[in-house]
């Protein structure tokens, strides 16, 4: 069994459980999970399935740093962020942001902030599957 | 002369064809001259001037970082379907 990792990419799955367990203290009376599913259409164009890549080696970290700069701006508790990657059915979970706060407006804040903040510099790209058969990166 | 390495993601892999390349450049060279010099050879390419973010050994650098031999060079498409990458670094 292998030690939790609060900032990951990974192929597997995603469950919200251990991320809420590790991020949860006795002092935070907040704890706001985001999750980002894939969506069935796009623009009014219907998606059969996405797939995600990720620049492995730095995304983990950035996703780190951006916890970070959270935590500068907010008085949050613990974060975890895991962002799947690979082939994602509908209804499949991609991205889990979980933060902790002693009160919930920092922590509904702090989550938002996180998952803009991997939109705008996560290295982490998108391929829309359409269910016509064509695909593009969403750039 | 020195040989660094170049990764290429999502649309930029589909455009060059390749995941990764080593090359050689003259000493002094930058980020942003390494980038100059792959959309003259990869026309396609210049679309994400302007909208792109840099890294070099995996931490985020700018057009005007120094390149040192052995350097890994990533240069990353907008992400995600983000709001686009003019943000740069800092929000």
């Amino acid at each position: 069994m292998s030690q939790f990792q609060p900032f990951l990419i990974t192929e597997a799955p995603l469950d919200p459980a251990p991320l809420v367990a590790f991020v949860q203290t006795p002092s935070d009376g907040a704890v706001v999970t985001f999750a980002g599913v894939a969506r069935n259409h796009f623009g009014g164009r219907a998606t059969a399935y996405l797939s995600y890549e990720a620049y492995a080696e730095m995304a983990g970290p950035v996703l780190q740093q951006i916890a970070e700069e959270a935590r500068a701006r907010w008085p949050i508790g613990k974060v975890a962020v895991h962002h799947r990657v690979g082939r994602l059915e509908i209804g499949e979970t991609a991205v889990l942001v979980v933060v902790a706060a002693p009160h919930r407006q920092e922590a509904f804040q702090a989550a938002a902030y996180i998952m803009d903040r991997i939109k705008e510099i996560a290295p982490i790209w998108k391929r829309e599957h359409w269910a016509d058969g064509e695909a593009e990166w969403r750039e | 002369m020195i040989t660094v390495r170049v990764r290429f993601f999502a649309g930029h892999r589909d455009i060059v064809g390749r995941a990764e390349i080593d090359i050689m450049q003259e000493e002094g060279a930058t980020v942003g001259s390494l980038w100059e010099q792959l959309t003259a050879e990869h026309p396609r390419l210049a679309g994400y001037t302007g909208r792109l973010l840099y890294a070099v050994n995996q931490e985020f650098a700018t057009p005007a970082t120094e390149l040192r031999d052995g350097d890994e060079v990533a240069f990353i498409p907008p992400v995600s379907g983000g709001r686009g990458a003019a943000g740069g670094q800092e929000p």
